[in-house]
């Protein structure tokens, strides 16, 4: 038996998927995934958690909790910055210090620093840092780094494809849509987290799928579209995702093939309150696609976010069937 | 081109001093009041944090008389603070209010965008003047904050209640109508004068309480109710370490210049926050372990609800709560927030921390009749 170290699923898990896992394991290490969100996972995270932290800061403490007992090592890297130049979200930054000081009993925790931000950093040293409390074979580091990089870019390329993250995680890379009807194209903006994660989204994806529409995600969208789009903005943003969110909101709102927006915004969340706020400015400003806010937090009852997924697409159907001679005002 | 700028606190009175000497025109918004803030909160993104709010309500009256150029401090993250000028620009252009919004930041690499943005106010750049101003500027803002610790420090111990109060709310106002930041400067100094002339109890030794948080929120008198005021109308002396001339040298000169900004809090801070996260997560930590040190009786934490850097600072803080055996009052403002709710939760954080400090005392007797 390996040593096991603990992964939570949740956050900057979706993120680097699966770079962390495949780490850990071409280290010598057990890898555990903490279980699925369930409504125990968001029931312990609550109780735990400090009130004003937004719905996955929560959902992440109670996957800390379900793993804490089960294994020598707890993964939760200290992420300031995943790109040059930019920054994630605070709490990913304070995130081991937060887990340290309010959970009791935890096991030893890997919280090395992630910082790219700088350009001299480099990855390689915090992969380094991390595979040290396992192995001291840094050859063998260097080995399991360079084959977890290539699998992450191997997904990224994935993504790229069309296909979503989300399916890839949970394997249901065989999923089918009714397609009775012509199929609409729905772009979803939101923190992989939040897209990934089907019990905080109350099955968004699911949902959208069986009304008959595609799911877009700004992870589908090149890079360099997005970097090119982002450059004529008078003031940089300095949000990762952010950065993604609007770059590909901006070539969204150019093309003539999607039907409608669904923006999907934790409660409390700092940085969807902002970016959110310019995407629909952007869609509204630039074409007539409909663009809806939907917003998640530990309270949402799960009707009202089908209604209004429902009352959307129906809308969008519409739209297409009376072409553009609909107007927007009625 | 008529600039205005956002209020926080007493920001105003260096902002006015450094455009007074630049020589432009420019309109102070009226005072933060309710109506500023419904205006604000009108048009602002709904889960946006309270400053931003705010200070689009701001904006919004000093359009009204006639501004059409903001000035405001910008950043590189991660705090929102850096991307407000961004949002105040869409929302305004949304609005159709054409405004056109300068920020005043440097990137952490270079003085150049910081000259770019003067550039943009004065037209010409004559570095001698501009460093000359820059330095008038932050010794008004260092004054000023001078004068308001020493506010702090006579509230509590005046003999005729509310003779503070009124010697400073007049010079708020009265300094809108001085020019030139050496007249500022004079004028500062004749308020300070007039307080060190208010009668006080030297005997009375007060409660002591550290306020930490969120720089808008903990600086400005409107948002947090007046807390400070109100501390010390109870009898409590009140300290705050994060001012707006620290805001000054850290953020924007010494960033500038590559200094190292270490303050002691940094230090403080580091056994409960590995590293720099944005905001003043540092600053609150740290600042609460010093005043845990100095032998404080209280601590009380303000923050906007939702402000991402504080609810880091709000989890770590029971540790610190826990370690040093001092009482911890978190304060979440929003635009709800009503006064009696909150008025009553700052007494009763008083009054447990005079009983603490009585029974501290009796036990300290007790100890010594014993032995």
């Amino acid at each position: 038996m390996g040593v096991r170290v603990g992964i939570p699923r949740g956050l900057f898990y979706y993120q680097l998927y699966p770079f962390l896992d495949v780490f850990f394991e071409e280290i010598g290490a057990e890898v555990v995934i903490s279980d699925r969100t369930t409504r125990k996972t968001l029931d312990e995270g609550i109780r735990i958690c400090v009130d004003e932290a937004c719905l996955p800061v929560k959902i992440f403490y109670g996957h800390v909790m379900n793993l804490k007992n089960g294994v020598d090592f707890l993964l939760i890297p200290r992420l300031t910055s995943i790109s040059k130049g930019e920054y994630i979200c605070p709490k990913f930054g304070g995130l081991p210090d937060m887990i340290r000081n309010t959970v009791k009993g935890l096991p030893k925790l890997i919280d090395t620093e992630i910082n790219l931000r700088d350009p001299r950093s480099n990855a390689f040293s915090a992969a380094f840092e991390m595979g040290k409390h396992i192995t001291r074979n840094r050859s063998k580091i260097k080995k399991a780094y360079y084959k977890a990089f290539e699998r992450y870019e191997e997904h990224k390329g994935q993504l790229k494809k069309g296909i979503m993250a989300s399916d890839i995680i949970d394997r249901k890379r065989n999923i089918y849509v009714i397609k009775e009807k012509e199929l609409l194209n729905i772009v979803l903006i939101g923190h992989p987290y939040n897209i990934c994660d089907g019990y905080a989204n109350m099955n968004i994806i699911k949902k959208i799928r069986n009304n008959g529409a595609n799911i877009i995600t700004h992870e589908m969208i090149d890079d360099e579209v997005i970097n090119k789009n982002c450059n004529t903005l008078p003031k940089k943003i300095f949000w990762n995702f952010g950065r993604k969110a609007i770059g590909s909101i901006m070539s969204f709102a150019e093309s003539n093939d999607i039907d409608g927006v669904i923006y999907l915004m934790a409660f409390g969340c700092g940085i969807d309150s902002f970016i959110g706020d310019l995407a629909e400015r952007i869609i509204r400003r630039k074409s007539n696609i409909p663009f809806i806010t939907l917003t998640i937090d530990e309270h949402s009852g799960e009707a009202g976010m089908d209604t209004r997924i429902e009352a959307f697409i129906d809308m969008l159907r519409w739209r297409r069937k009376y072409d553009n001679n609909f107007s927007t005002h009625g | 081109m008529i600039i205005t700028f956002p209020h926080m606190g007493n920001t105003y009175i260096p902002a006015k001093a450094m455009l007074d000497d630049i020589g432009v025109k420019y309109i102070i918004p009226p005072f933060n009041n309710a109506r500023s803030l419904e205006v604000g909160m009108k048009h602002a993104p709904e889960m946006a944090c309270l400053p931003l709010k705010i200070n689009l309500g701001n904006f919004i009256e000093a359009h009204k008389s006639g501004a059409d150029t903001i000035l405001i401090a910008g950043g590189y993250g991660p705090c929102r603070f850096g991307y407000y000028a961004q949002m105040h620009r869409e929302i305004l252009k949304d609005l159709g209010l054409y405004m056109e919004v300068i920020t005043l930041e440097s990137n952490g690499k270079s003085f150049k965008t910081l000259i770019e943005s003067i550039k943009m106010i004065n037209g010409r750049v004559n570095p001698y003047k501009i460093l000359k101003i820059l330095k008038n500027t932050s010794d008004v803002a260092f004054m000023v904050d001078e004068l308001e610790k020493l506010t702090f420090k006579i509230r509590p111990r005046e003999i005729l209640k509310g003779s503070t109060d009124k010697i400073y709310k007049t010079f708020q106002k009265s300094v809108l109508n001085v020019e030139g930041s050496e007249n500022i400067k004079k004028h500062i100094k004749r308020a300070r004068e007039e307080l060190l002339s208010v009668e006080i109890d030297n005997k009375f030794r007060p409660l002591r309480v550290g306020i930490v948080g969120e720089i808008y929120t903990s600086i400005d008198s409107f948002a947090n109710h007046n807390i400070e005021a109100k501390l010390g109308h109870e009898g409590v002396e009140v300290s705050r370490q994060v001012t707006l001339s620290n805001w000054i040298s850290d953020h924007i000169i010494k960033k500038a210049l590559h200094i190292n900004s270490g303050g002691r809090f940094k230090r403080e801070a580091k056994p409960y926050l590995g590293a720099m996260i944005g905001g003043h997560t540092q600053e609150t930590l740290g600042n609460t372990v010093i005043y845990a040190k100095e032998g404080f009786n209280g601590i009380i934490q303000i923050f906007p609800l939702a402000c991402m850097p504080e609810i880091v600072s709000k989890s770590i803080l029971p540790s610190i709560e826990r370690d040093f055996n001092i009482p911890v009052l978190n304060i979440i403002i929003d635009e709800m927030t009503g006064e009696a709710g909150y008025i009553t939760r700052v007494e009763a954080f008083v009054d447990l921390l005079a009983r603490r400090k009585e029974l501290d005392e009796i036990e300290r007797d007790r100890l010594l009749s014993w032995n």
